[in-house]
């Protein structure tokens, strides 16, 4: 099969783009790619990480998209095994009706169990299921030199543990076996609180990852001096009864059909935004949620990246280790008060103290948080400049999945395995991300 | 629960309109000439939600096997609800100017093995009384144009067959369904520049469906093809041989 065209491709931020060649397989018995000379390759899910790390500007990607097909669903025992292009929303299309869930659900179903994988994702339940690698039990990596590697905790571990989170470095996962959760049903119960400040926020989060299985918060970013920090908490279960509206199908109707010229999203508009969604909240609301409504609200509007118009935006997501949290939190959100930039979302979410199985996993325990910027250039950066700081200050990292700018020097500062994991870099493989992060200071 | 035969099942058309009916807990026989491939389709329709799934090889160009294999999928579906015929080879113009060899192999490919296997299915659905005969042509039988004339004079013959299968069949209540897709971004044409006159296999599979439950006859997909077409069999061939298509 002929292969190789050129194509523009762009990740979900929009910012990082760039011609790539395109290849991709008809089935997961096919050999890998045949490639020019010096040609490098980069696995390719479906595009929904941020910044370059799924790109390989003026190299090729493997649109692993093409390889959907379940292959094992076993309906006792929860395991599935299918190709490494099938998305988690088409999993939970098979799997929910039958009584189960992946263990791990990002804030989108439309990733692609690779592109899990390589990012090691994680949910919002991170504090009890820990990230997704913990519950893929096998895969199979094809790599360049034709060899095809069983991995799993007991065999290939080194390439397991290097290919979760690995980046799509390592080389190709053709399929992945998983192992599901149970649930009584799609429903979810689900209960959120107003948040006074930022202490007021942990200490609640803290407390409802204790009690309950899914937690995350809101941070209205517009808040200023003593306010700072104030959000919107949320917590959920799995649940025994029955929601009424089932919107299955009328969900994921609306859709951005074009990138406006300039961002709609913008400070007066976040502004405005931030502040209604707190005010209109009350102080405490419990819900019914069909579990698509609450794992992927953002799901409701496709292409809603294209809101940010054709210059794109930026997600800045860090981990701050769980010691000393609550300042380094507090500095993050103060400094970006102080500057001219709005976020037009902020998430933030305590990770449990399970161990991320992937040499260079994102996940440990800790204080996340994520923001969206609108792009603005310099101005931006030297802001992201200021946060870099104090992350690295706090001993955290970023995440690479996000990330299309984070420095060399934090990089190797919050992956200290980088070096280890170099070797198990597959000779034809590698991205723009990697250039960038691994190029000498 | 449809009873389905789908030749050529390792198409990409195919296989995702294979999805749409297992969605609809159909019963599936899928016949290709790849094992392992057809196997994992097999595998992936039956978690999709198809009631039975099997499966064989088969070369449709060794037309003597055709029947052996008719009977045996007749036997394990019970009866032939929907059959589609999807298999074809778009080879390169250029080489087939060069080769009879060639050529003959990609006008049986596309055009005899097709007639081959509908010579014995109309039997068998009109003796139900009931059912479709679909079968994937291509807009590119309409008129014939020096980039895939080969390939556009099987389509063509498979077309002109099938209107003239379907005023036989029409009186038995078969429904014959001639599929067109234009441009489809499949592997036959992974080597073509695309842009944005180009479909997806999914959106052609749910098409044919849409087309199967209407009781159409013709079917342009996506439906711009249709007059299209129009257009272009109307240019008077003093024009357009002097085209550049
Ligand atoms: C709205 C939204 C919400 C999100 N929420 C979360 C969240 O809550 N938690 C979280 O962790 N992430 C979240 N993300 C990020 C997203 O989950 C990750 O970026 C994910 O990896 C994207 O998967 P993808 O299939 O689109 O892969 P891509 O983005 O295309 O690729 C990601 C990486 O996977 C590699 N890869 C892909 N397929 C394979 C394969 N078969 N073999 C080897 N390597 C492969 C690529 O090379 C690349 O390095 C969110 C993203 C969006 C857009
Ligand atoms: N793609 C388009 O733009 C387009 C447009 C109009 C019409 N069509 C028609 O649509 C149909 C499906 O094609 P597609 O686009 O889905 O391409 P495809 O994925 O390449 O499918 C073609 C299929 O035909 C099979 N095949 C070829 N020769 C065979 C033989 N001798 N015996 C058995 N099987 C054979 C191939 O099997 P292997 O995989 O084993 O080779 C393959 O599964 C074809 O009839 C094609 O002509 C396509």
């Amino acid at each position: 099969m002929p292969q190789g065209q050129t194509r523009l491709v762009r990740s979900w931020g929009n910012v990082a783009r760039g011609e790539h060649s395109v290849y991709s397989l008809g089935s997961r018995f096919d050999e890998f790619p045949r490639l020019p000379a010096q040609t490098s390759i980069l696995p390719f899910g479906n595009g929904r990480s941020y910044g370059d790390s799924c790109l390989n500007v003026g190299g090729a990607l493997l649109d692993m998209r093409s390889l959907d097909r379940f292959i094992q669903f076993d309906a006792r025992h929860g395991t599935l095994r299918c190709e490494a292009g099938v998305q988690l929303g088409e999993i939970l299309r098979i799997v929910a009706p039958a009584g189960w869930l992946p263990c791990v659900l990002p804030g989108t179903q439309y990733v692609t169990v690779g592109g899990a994988i390589a990012n090691d994702v994680h949910g919002k339940n991170h504090h009890r299921a820990g990230s997704f690698g913990c519950h893929v039990t096998q895969f199979e990596l094809l790599r360049s030199n034709g060899e095809r590697l069983l991995c799993s905790p007991q065999m290939n571990p080194d390439w397991f543990a290097a290919t979760i989170g690995g980046l799509g470095l390592t080389g190709v996962v053709t399929w992945a076996e998983l192992q599901l959760t149970r649930v009584s049903g799609p429903w979810m119960s689900v209960e959120s609180v107003r948040c006074r400040d930022l202490s007021e926020l942990l200490e609640m989060s803290r407390a409802a990852s204790q009690e309950h299985a899914y937690t995350v918060a809101w941070v209205d970013c517009a808040a200023r001096r003593k306010r700072i920090g104030r959000g919107i908490l949320q917590w959920a279960d799995s649940a025994d009864e029955v929601g009424e509206t089932p919107p299955a199908d009328r969900w994921c109707r609306l859709a951005v059909p074009f990138t406006p010229p300039i961002s709609l999203l913008n400070s007066a508009t976040m502004h405005v935004f931030n502040a209604l969604h707190y005010r209109r909240h009350g102080g405490r609301v419990r819900s019914m949620q069909h579990y698509r409504q609450f794992f992927f609200p953002l799901d409701g509007i496709r292409h809603w990246n294209r809101l940010y118009g054709p210059r794109g935006f930026y997600q800045y997501q860090c981990v701050v280790p769980a010691d000393g949290a609550d300042a380094s939190i507090r500095r993050l959100l103060r400094a970006i008060a102080a500057s001219s930039e709005d976020s037009c979302l902020a998430v933030l979410k305590y990770f449990g103290d399970s161990v991320s199985p992937g040499l260079l996993s994102f996940p440990r325990c800790g204080v996340t948080l994520a923001l969206d910027f609108p792009n603005r250039g310099a101005r931006l950066e030297s802001l992201f400049a200021r946060l870099d700081a104090i992350v690295a200050d706090a001993g955290g990292c970023l995440y690479p999945a996000k990330d299309a700018r984070m420095p060399p020097s934090l990089f190797r500062a919050g992956f200290p395995q980088c070096e280890t994991f170099s070797r198990f870099i597959d000779a034809r493989c590698s991205s723009s991300f990697w250039r960038r992060v691994m190029a000498e200071a | 629960m449809k009873k389905v035969l789908i030749i050529g099942a390792t198409s990409a058309i195919a296989e995702e309109t294979a999805r749409l009916f297992a969605q609809r807990l159909a019963s599936l026989y899928l016949v290709a000439r790849n094992e392992r491939r057809v196997a994992a389709i097999a595998s992936d329709l039956g978690i999709r939600g198809a009631t039975q799934v099997a499966y064989e090889t088969l070369d449709v160009n060794d037309f003597a096997s055709h029947a052996a294999m008719l009977d045996r999928a007749t036997e394990a579906l019970g009866k032939l609800d929907v059959v589609l015929i999807a298999h074809g080879t778009l080879d390169n113009q250029r080489a087939c100017e060069e080769s009879v060899d060639l050529t003959m192999r990609a006008l049986s490919t596309n055009a005899l093995s097709v007639i081959a296997l509908c010579t014995q299915i109309a039997p068998r659905l009109s003796a139900q009384g009931s059912g479709t005969l679909a079968v994937i042509s291509s807009v590119a039988g309409d008129r014939g144009k020096r980039s895939n004339y080969v390939y556009g004079s099987a389509k063509a013959l498979v077309s002109t067959y099938l209107s003239g299968l379907r005023q036989r069949l029409y009186s038995a209540g078969v429904q014959v369904l001639t599929i067109k897709p234009g441009l489809v971004d499949t592997p036959m044409t992974a080597s073509f520049p695309k842009g944005p006159l180009w479909s997806t296999p999914r959106r052609v599979a749910a098409g044919i469906l849409r087309a199967i439950d209407k009781k159409r006859d013709v079917a342009y997909l996506p439906r711009a093809w249709g007059p299209a077409m129009w257009f272009i069999r109307l240019i008077p061939e003093k024009v357009f041989k002097r085209l550049e298509l």
